[in-house]
């Protein structure tokens, strides 16, 4: 039996040696893009954006590490766009300096400038929010604020994943940007006080742990609810929960970006830009809000029917930089009140 | 110093005939060695100029605040994986081996099997059927009446306790299938002696079979813990501050790549001391020589003892394979018959394999070389070349990974200013840009196994047989090509297939070190997993499964055969 495979193996290894030498260019036609997004979610995007333009997309989605790759490989990178999501990660690769201006009056009309860099080297997309999901039984009001989270009435009722995830090192680190280190650090106490068990998980499991009695409030971003929703597997999750849009004493609801960066050494800058400028187009910003459930940044683009359910969002107006600046102490204050311990 | 300990002979009994050797065998070997530990120099040497830069200011509060437990909860991790790996591997393979019992055919085939299944993925499947609103709890409120997950205990899945088990019971093989071979064969004669004194099974176990089993067990456990050191997706989602979560942390949240390679190395250190203590320990002991393949007299096992010895066995088998599995295929039945089959499933699963069959037949070619050369030249600095080499293993997949991208990118950009001297073109990233990257990554991260097992077959090849050779007028050529090689099978097959599924498995090297639009199994499946829908992923997950099925198959046969008729086909 092993005697026959060894032509497969051979077979094989021709095959390994083809793809390697074919994988290392790029052609005009084609736009390189590296990103965090889920090849999944950002396929059908990708897709249409072949059939309105012709211009081949070719991926490469990570978890971490993109910057130091499309630093490491410096001047030949093949990298065009680089598309995020989290403040901090688009503000990382500027710093990291791979990134260079983007410069477009047509984008610069359709997205605000709250969610674009002032210098151009990145610009907001979509966006989300970070939201409870509350149990329909058991919680009977239909609105809160970040800072009731630390409020002792909720001892023993919150669920919620790493504090160190990047969507609560964003959602902490506004906190500290909002009211300062010392009032933030109070407030991170007093999260980590009420909660039912020790974090961990995602956000589905969040939600998961709400609807069956775990606990009565978790945090977690808008479009997992909305997934749950429609999917026919985990609807009962969702049929247990509801979305409430906290917001800030004084203030609205802690969103983030997702954005997309223009590489140094793009050397496909024309196909580049003309992605950067379709994804904030009409079509794009549609597949943002009904495909993955977003909130499309495009003025005038209707969001998803069951995110609308969860009330009119009103985003905070802190700057997003300001968000990124304390993302450091953020992971700081996480660390030194044990959250995740 | 090696990431697995191994227990090759003295070389000072072997210097002598250096002398009556041609003079190219040293040269080469230590060439040999040399390319080897540079494999490993590469990321190594990059993540100690990126730890060179230093961060003071995030010492006082890594050690004020995330070290101590960190170091802690690793601590326990591993001891407890230790402990349930040892018990689950080293107990099964004595069941099976001393005892005959209904059942025993089929665990031979069965207990291996969990080698298949990255641990994130058990993980995530034990995650969702046993947390609050799993079934299991589901089907507890609606018997007991309780109405929600806060009125009652549980015991929770996603804790330390929870990965645990989970990734014991997953990595058990490792010990496993050590254990069996030193069983089988080593053990054997020692066993049927102390028996003959009226020791009871209990005692020979503990008296002989351990102790004899212990480098065995060693080379099986440091597998197995390297594993879960290296793990991340596991025991973030359980929510487990390991060390190694926290060299992620640094690096991502905390803003310091410096501080991130500082914890990496000081890991690394820490292992390789280890592991240098263990091999120490064992200085003065011998394992090599009994060529006795008799198999010991089986004990025939009825009733109420049979039963026990089988669920002893089969309680491994079906956390660490049958539960998961079974739920993959469920999964990924329903899903097809809803919403049809990916079609670009296919081409992933071309992609992976490809990939893992090249990366473990240049793992094998090195590894072999190392080990020969180590064998036929008995110099340290060979043998420290080839140790180095195998304490990638011990390098987190993503930390390695980054490590190997600058040292890529300056090969390619050698390349290139050649090519743009002798062509005038520009040919790009050849290796940082293809699926070499990911070839090397593979090889930096796994040739600490195929060396490891080759390393304990050679050792298993009496001294002897070389000298003996040589006296005949054997070069080392043929040496090697009509002694070595042949008893080496059952080794390199060993060494080839572990590899091979680990290759299949790999998840985070691939991901941030794979080509542009390539997309492997485990990375198809962690785009569902990090959406929070992994089971969309159960079909890629359970064709890893299978995949990675094959050769362990292909394994179990090789090591189930008689090991008797093996050797003198061998011979």
């Amino acid at each position: 039996m092993f005697a026959a495979a060894k032509p497969l193996v051979w077979a094989l290894v021709a095959l390994g040696a083809l793809t390697a030498a074919g994988g290392a260019f790029a052609q005009s036609g084609e736009v390189n893009v590296y990103t965090y997004r889920e090849t999944k979610l950002i396929q059908p995007l990708f897709d249409a954006f072949t059939k309105d333009t012709g211009v081949k997309v070719n991926i490469i989605s990570a978890s971490s590490g993109l910057e130091q790759r499309i630093k490491s490989e410096g001047e030949r990178s093949p990298a065009d766009v680089l598309l995020t999501v989290d403040i901090g990660r688009l503000e990382d690769a500027v710093r990291a300096g791979i990134t260079q201006p983007i410069v477009s009056p047509a984008l610069d009309k359709v997205v605000a400038a709250q969610y674009r860099d002032p210098e151009g080297h990145w610009a907001g997309i979509s966006l989300r929010a970070r939201v409870v999901y509350a149990s329909k039984e058991r919680v009977k009001q239909d609105s809160i604020t970040y800072e009731e989270l630390a409020d002792p009435k909720w001892k023993g009722k919150i669920c919620i994943r790493s504090g160190q995830h990047i969507y609560n090192n964003a959602l902490i680190a506004a906190f500290i940007a909002k009211h300062g280190e010392a009032k933030a650090e109070e407030w991170l106490r007093g999260v980590k006080a009420n909660l039912a068990q020790k974090p961990s998980g995602g956000d589905r499991e969040t939600a998961r742990d709400v609807a069956a009695g775990k606990c009565d409030l978790g945090i977690g971003n808008t479009y997992y609810w909305a997934l749950m929703a429609t999917s026919e597997a985990q609807k009962p999750w969702a049929d247990a929960t509801k979305v409430i849009l906290p917001t800030f004493d004084g203030g609205g609801t802690h969103v983030n970006v997702s954005g997309v960066a223009l590489a140094k050494y793009a050397p496909n800058k024309a196909n580049a830009m003309t992605l950067i400028e379709w994804l904030t187009g009409e079509k794009a910003q549609h597949i943002y809000a009904d495909v993955n459930y977003e909130y499309p940044l495009r003025t005038g683009v209707a969001v998803n029917p069951i995110i609308a359910g969860y009330g009119t969002l009103k985003p905070d107006t802190l700057e997003l930089s300001k968000v990124a600046v304390a993302k450091k102490a953020a992971a700081a204050l996480v660390d030194k009140v044990g959250f995740d311990n | 110093m090696s990431a697995i300990p191994s227990d090759l002979n003295d070389p000072a009994t072997r210097g002598a005939d250096l002398l009556r050797r041609p003079h190219w065998t040293p040269a080469a070997a230590t060439g040999i060695a040399l390319v080897i530990a540079a494999l490993l120099a590469l990321p190594l040497v990059s993540l100690l100029r990126i730890a060179a830069i230093g961060d003071a200011e995030i010492w006082p509060h890594l050690a004020a605040y995330v070290i101590p437990n960190a170091a802690a909860q690793t601590v326990l991790l591993l001891a407890g994986v230790a402990v349930v790996t040892t018990v689950a591997g080293a107990g099964a393979a004595w069941l099976v081996t001393t005892f005959r019992f209904p059942g025993r055919g089929i665990l031979l085939w069965l207990l291996p099997l969990p080698l298949a299944l990255p641990t994130y993925i058990a993980a995530y499947v034990y995650g969702d059927t046993l947390d609050a609103a799993g079934p299991l709890q589901s089907a507890l409120r609606a018997l007991f009446g309780w109405h929600a997950a806060s009125d009652y205990w549980f015991p929770p899945v996603r804790s330390l306790p929870g990965a645990i088990l989970i990734i014991g019971f997953v990595l058990y093989p490792y010990v496993y299938l050590a254990a069996r071979a030193m069983f089988q064969t080593q053990c054997a004669i020692f066993i049927d002696a102390a028996r003959a004194t009226g020791a009871s099974s209990a005692r020979a176990m503990r008296d002989i079979a351990l102790p004899l089993a212990r480098p065995a067990l060693a080379v099986g456990v440091a597998l197995a813990l390297l594993e879960t050191l290296n793990d991340i997706g596991a025991t973030e989602y359980l929510g487990v501050q390991t060390l190694t979560l926290s060299v992620f942390t640094t690096w991502l949240n905390r803003g310091s790549l410096p501080g991130a390679a500082q914890i990496a190395l000081a890991m690394l250190a820490i292992v390789a001391a280890l592991i240098a203590f263990e091999a120490y320990g064992r200085r003065h002991q011998r394992y090599q020589s009994v060529q006795d393949n008799r198999v010991t007299a089986p004990v025939v096992l009825h009733g109420g003892r049979a039963a026990l010895a089988l669920i002893a066995c089969l309680v491994p088998v079906a956390f660490g394979f049958l539960i998961p599995a079974g739920f993959l295929l469920r999964e990924a039945i329903l899903r097809s018959l809803r919403g049809g089959i990916d079609p670009a499933l296919l081409r992933h699963g071309v992609t992976t394999i490809t990939l893992a069959a090249n990366a473990t037949l240049v793992i094998l070619l090195l590894g072999l070389a190392a080990t020969l050369a180590r064998r036929l030249v008995p110099w340290r600095l060979i043998a420290g070349g080839v140790s180095i080499a195998t304490l990638g293993y011990a390098i987190p997949g993503t930390v390695l990974a980054l490590g190997l991208l600058g040292p890529l990118v300056a090969i390619d950009d050698t390349i290139n200013w050649l090519t743009l001297r002798v062509s005038g073109t520009n040919i790009g990233l050849i290796l940082a840009g293809s699926s070499a990257a990911l070839i090397i990554a593979y090889n930096v991260r796994f040739l600490a196994i195929a060396i490891g097992f080759m390393q304990a077959g050679l050792a298993r090849i009496p001294n002897e047989f070389d000298e003996v050779a040589r006296a005949c007028g054997a070069g080392p050529a043929r040496l090697v090509g009509d002694i070595h090689l042949p008893l080496l099978r059952p080794a390199l097959w060993g060494a080839a297939l572990l590899v091979f599924v680990d290759c299949l498995k790999e998840l985070p090297m691939t991901l941030l070190l794979r080509p542009l639009n390539t997309e492997t199994l485990s990375t198809y499946i962690y785009q569902f997993a990090s959406r929070g829908n992994f089971e969309d992923g159960a079909l890629a997950a359970l064709l890893i499964v299978s995949v990675g099925l094959l050769p362990v198959i292909r394994m179990v046969h090789l090591a189930e055969a008689n090991p008797a008729a093996r050797t003198k086909r061998g011979k």
